[in-house]
């Protein structure tokens, strides 16, 4: 199992980020999808006014979520804006 | 395997055929076919998240066996670049009667508007650009949520 953090970006998000997946250590103050959001929108822009959009959404491990879920080391987040299938 | 995640196209007809084939319990098949519209926009490019949209759509159909008694259910649903009339999504359902066909059929399409991990890219001749979601999907959804 993986020690890091995988972080994904899809659609509109990763196009303006200019990336689709990082990396991230685990740290104690990322224990939730919302820290680790915090700590992404850190970096400035573009990341701060991407990652703080009203609408963005997350999944943990592939399942959608709030912002309060929990992130452990190993784990897959992702960010992506509401979705459009269908 | 009744959720597939593809870019080639389906055959409605041979879709249809095989969900109550051998199944004399099916009373009833309701389907749902989702296609380009081409009045503007000269193609649509769909991304996913391969790996939860499987998973998510999975669940819906989970739920909606949850709540009505269903045969067989099958949802394609196609990925990358779609031209105007093409056919992007399928949800055909069977059961004994055709209410919970019907219903499962629109529940599903709901929910995978709202909690399927796609995103839609559409060219026009003023460029191209991220659809943006709808508030009449997230409206369609309260409708199931508040009936549980």
């Amino acid at each position: 199992m993986s020690t890091s953090i995988r972080v994904l970006y899809f659609a509109s998000l990763r196009e303006a980020l200019g990336c689709g997946s990082e990396e991230l250590p685990p740290a104690a103050d990322i224990a939730t999808v919302g820290a680790l959001r915090a700590r992404i929108a850190a970096r400035g822009a573009p990341w701060q006014q991407l990652l703080e959009a009203k609408n963005l959404r997350a999944a943990v491990n592939q399942t959608m979520v709030g912002f309060d879920a929990p992130v452990r080391a190993g784990d897959e987040v992702a960010f992506f804006p509401p979705v459009t299938g269908g | 395997m009744s959720v597939s995640v593809q870019e080639a196209d389906f055959d409605v007809g041979a879709e249809l055929a095989a969900l109550t084939a051998g199944d004399e319990a099916a009373g009833a098949v309701a389907s749902f076919v989702g296609l380009v519209r081409g009045s503007e926009v000269s193609a649509m490019t769909l991304e996913h998240y391969p790996g939860m949209t499987e998973k998510a759509l999975a669940e819906i159909v989970e739920q909606a066996r949850g709540r009505w008694p269903l045969g067989s259910v099958r949802v394609v649903h196609r990925i990358g670049r779609l031209l105007p009339g093409e056919r992007i999504v399928l949800v055909a359902v069977s059961s004994r009667h055709r209410q919970a066909a019907f219903a499962a059929c629109e529940f599903i399409m709901d929910y995978l508007k709202t909690q399927a991990p796609f995103w839609k890219r559409e060219e026009t001749a003023a460029g191209s650009r991220w659809v943006d979601a709808r508030e009449s999907d997230d409206e369609a959804l309260g409708r199931w949520r508040a009936t549980p």
